[in-house]
């Protein structure tokens, strides 16, 4: 059990933009707001998963909508708004809260939450990183029903999805209120089980996240190498380095696509790296050939400071080397892997996990 | 025939061009008042070139913004939100530094207003609660106003609604309007209203003072203050938006650079004393940066030129053993310190000489050098400045470079990436010249939805409007072009949402007609 005042926030962001594996948008707002409401509601109080109570109601909070109007309309109280809506709805009382991603700037709002309705969180999310869609969640893929869910705006309004016949069908309903709701919308799904946090949560991520950033700020202030002190608090390895030699971004379906390459310099020299993205970055090549894809991590930060770098901020030039984490075993399995595999998103390519160096 | 002056840290250039064809140019020290160094430099190139009319006066100072680091003069100013109920977790003046919101006074108002992405109200204008609030601003003695309504750059309506009834129920109160400023992020750009409003007096103080002073020098032509960027604004237009000459400096020298040059889409360098600024000139005007400024502590999304600063210039120190090449510059007393000069210190210059590639100074000084040492250094000055210019590029194709500043010495006539290398006459008056060779622009930034495929449409309706601003500024109709078009999808909506930003610059109308 630890505490979590405001001085973890900058830590957490950076940590959780290096999990958010080139999405999550801009940190700059959900840290802020997370600071505005640990300051008024005080610290928030974080539960290992193996802490929390056998009789305990943990509900899952995540923001929905467009990050570009997350920076005009910033989120109030949706969140907590959300959470009231679905223990109205089921008629139970959260003594917890999880988190539904910890990659990116989705990372902080069940602080918020939490800090507004005095409740603790749990140390883990569903989905050990980020990904694009409400039901990529490993709660779902291991049996916790999505449905009731309620979603939440700024104004009062709020709504339940009663029951969905995928989860699928949740996050196109959920979607299709967002955008009338103006596109910055909570949800809060109906109470968890202490066991099934358990089983179905990717553990102790906010920790991750929280060291991690301290591992990139304590790396920065005494001239140490960065990824080495990433790759110390986090198994992985330096699957490249160079300069983003071109972007190629257009947007269907909501989501940002395209392709980044990578020109190697040191001891990537006369090598190229292709890396796929949908918001977040799918698959890596090195010479066209595949070296990383989902759910593995494929996190690009920049090479002098170790600072993650989202696909929106990519830009010709740019020095940066692309760390390969190897993805939650919650996500390899069968089960997982049809969530969150390459084949998932249209890639007619295997699942190869990334092999890293035991020492 | 037109005068440029540009007002740096040390000294105050001013040029005169008859149209593109620099006829004159004075220097003089930078005075602590500004407006005395501008009247100095005047007069020294009137002294110079008499018998000239002058048809304008284009100043570039960043001396507004001194008020803001100093938190002098400043007005007190509100800042009122048309928001509820959204975006109430984040008040106004949320991340600003305690002692700049103290020396504002700190009054911020939410009320109901605003809009969605796609233009529909949050809720009606509260203009009940919009009256209350202007009735406390003037109880506290509140002399502006700062308003900005959620997605005001889609839909200003609400924010020109609440701009008409504070002047009605106190028509003293300054008022700055957020969607005058642009650009989506409604903190940055809340932010940007509010420095606006609080250096409003200082601001026309400072205008009105250098008009007056170019007057009693009988200089009866329009005065035009110099902006982030590289376009003109009248003194009105200044004193409302003093903050948008924050960078003016650089910007300036970029235009100045383009135009003694002949390039207009190439990479600039700028050698100092002490470091290297680096920049891109796409269509003759810097390239603008995409991420937060910081201004006096304060997030704001200004548009600046985006450009890469490194800390290497003709002063810059090399030790040997071990090998280390900076950050520590002997500066502007590189003339007394540096070997080549007399003094102690091995600087970048002194190698440049014992290379040959520069010759000022007494060369004999640094002849007995060790040619490993001079080779290694000449290679790592190459390889810096190659670096950052590649970073300002934006693919990786060779284009034309320009070497202006006195540091500029230090390189070599083929740089990595460059499709030649360009050290124009006239570098060390480019600011001044930038200044008067400034045109007049508008810009225009909406969200579209381009679900049935009317980017044309958009683009088009678009750089309309940025043309229509651009000649309300100022600019000569014939002579306006759209010069830049950004568009940038809104991911998570499904309709296809795109956000397009225009920018349009022409003639001064006075010259183009």
């Amino acid at each position: 059990m630890w505490q979590a005042p405001e001085d973890v926030l900058e830590a957490v962001a950076i940590g959780a933009g290096i999990l958010g594996t080139g999405g999550g948008g801009n940190p700059y707002i959900g840290q802020l707001r997370a600071r505005q409401a640990l300051r008024r509601w005080g610290p928030v109080t974080v539960l290992a998963p193996e802490e929390v109570p056998e009789d305990a109601r943990v509900i899952c909070v995540g923001g929905i909508g467009a990050p570009t109007v997350g920076i005009e309309k910033v989120r109030d109280l949706q969140s907590y708004h959300a959470l009231r809506a679905i223990e109205e709805f089921t008629g139970e009382q959260a003594t917890a809260l999880i988190s539904n991603e910890i990659g990116g700037s989705n990372s902080v709002e069940v602080m918020i939450a939490a800090a507004k309705a005095g409740l603790p969180i749990v140390d883990a999310d569903g989905m050990g990183r980020a990904f694009p869609e409400f039901q990529m969640k490993t709660f779902f893929v291991y049996g916790v029903p999505c449905c009731p869910m309620a979603i939440a705006d700024e104004k009062g309004n709020s709504i339940i999805i009663r029951e969905t016949i995928t989860p699928a069908w949740a996050e196109r309903l959920a979607r299709a209120a967002t955008i009338q709701m103006g596109c910055v919308a909570c949800y809060a799904v109906a109470p968890m089980s202490a066991e099934q946090v358990r089983n179905t949560a990717v553990p102790n991520t906010l920790s991750l996240a929280r060291d991690l950033g301290n591992a990139v700020q304590q790396a920065h202030d005494t001239g140490r190498d960065p990824m080495e002190a990433i790759l110390n608090t986090c198994p992985g390895r330096i699957l490249f380095s160079g300069k983003v030699a071109d972007l190629d971004r257009r947007t269907t379906g909501g989501f940002a696509r395209g392709t980044l390459a990578i020109e190697g310099l040191d001891d990537f020299t006369s090598h190229r790296m292709v890396i796929d993205f949908q918001n977040e970055n799918l698959i890596a090549r090195v010479d066209r050939e595949i070296v990383c894809t989902v759910p593995d991590l494929i996190c690009a930060v920049t090479t002098d400071g170790g600072e993650p770098v989202t696909t929106e901020l990519m830009r010709y030039g740019l020095r940066v080397t692309i760390l390969g984490f190897p993805a939650p075993a919650l996500w390899t399995t069968p089960q997982g892997l049809h969530e969150s595999g390459p084949q998932h998103f249209g890639y007619d390519t295997e699942y190869i996990p990334l092999q890293v160096a035991a020492d | 025939m037109f005068v440029g002056v540009d007002v740096g840290g040390t000294n105050t250039d001013a040029v005169l061009m008859d149209g593109n064809q620099l006829v004159g140019a004075a220097k003089v020290p930078t005075t602590g008042d500004v407006t005395s160094g501008i009247v100095d430099s005047v007069t020294e190139l009137l002294r110079q070139h008499p018998d000239h009319t002058i048809d304008a006066v284009m100043v570039g100072t960043t001396h507004f913004t001194n008020a803001l680091l100093e938190r002098r003069e400043l007005s007190p100013t509100a800042v009122l939100r048309l928001c509820l109920p959204a975006t109430r977790l984040l008040p106004p003046l949320v991340d600003w530094p305690e002692e700049l919101k103290d020396a504002i006074g700190g009054f911020t108002y939410m009320v109901g207003g605003g809009n969605e992405f796609d233009g529909r109200e949050i809720s009606s204008l509260d203009r009940d609660g919009l009256r209350q609030a202007v009735g406390d601003m003037v109880r506290q003695g509140v002399r502006a106003v700062a308003v900005c309504g959620v997605f005001s750059p889609v839909d200003p309506a609400h924010e020109n609604e609440a701009a008409a009834l504070i002047s009605e129920e106190a028509p003293e109160l300054r008022v700055c309007l957020s969607h005058d400023n642009g650009r989506m992020g409604l903190l940055e750009r809340e932010n940007a209203a509010a420095l606006n409003a609080c250096l409003g007096e200082v601001a026309n103080r400072t205008v009105q003072g250098i008009a007056e002073a170019l007057k009693r020098l009988g200089i009866d032509a329009p005065l035009f203050m110099s902006q982030n960027d590289g376009t003109l604004m009248d003194t009105d237009f200044a004193a409302r938006f003093p903050v948008l000459t924050i960078s003016s400096g650089p910007t300036n020298s970029m235009r100045g650079a383009a135009y003694l040059s002949g390039i207009t889409d190439g990479i600039v360098v700028d050698v100092g004393g002490t470091s290297t600024d680096v920049g891109a000139l796409v269509k003759g005007f810097p390239r603008e940066s995409a991420v937060a400024v910081h201004l006096a502590g304060v997030r704001t999304n200004f548009r600046i030129p985006d450009m890469v600063s490194i800390a290497l210039g003709g002063g810059t120190v090399v030790t040997p053993d071990p090998w280390r090449m900076g950050p520590e510059s002997v500066g502007y007393r590189l003339t007394e310190a540096a070997r080549v000069f007399g003094g102690d210190a091995l600087t970048t210059t002194d190698l440049a000489v014992a290379d040959g590639r520069a010759s000022i100074g007494y060369p004999q000084r640094v002849a007995g050098l060790d040619p490993s040492l001079v080779e290694r250094a000449m290679a790592e000055i190459q390889a810096r400045v190659e670096t950052a210019v590649d970073r300002v590029k934006l693919s990786g194709e060779d284009v034309p470079v320009v070497l202006v500043g006195g540091g500029s010495i230090l390189l070599g006539d083929a740089l990595a990436g460059a499709s030649r290398v360009l050290r124009p006459e006239h570098a060390g008056v480019a600011n001044a010249i930038g200044a008067a060779i400034a045109q007049v622009g508008g810009q225009m930034e909406r969200v579209y939805s381009l679900e049935s495929g009317g980017r044309a449409e958009a683009i088009a309706d678009c750089s309309a409007g940025a043309v229509q601003r651009a000649a309300a500024a100022g600019a000569d109709p014939s002579t306006i072009e759209v010069v830049d078009v950004e568009e940038v999808p809104l991911t998570y909506i499904p309709s296809n949402a795109t956000l397009v930003r225009v920018r349009a610059v022409g003639d001064l109308a006075l010259f183009g007609a």
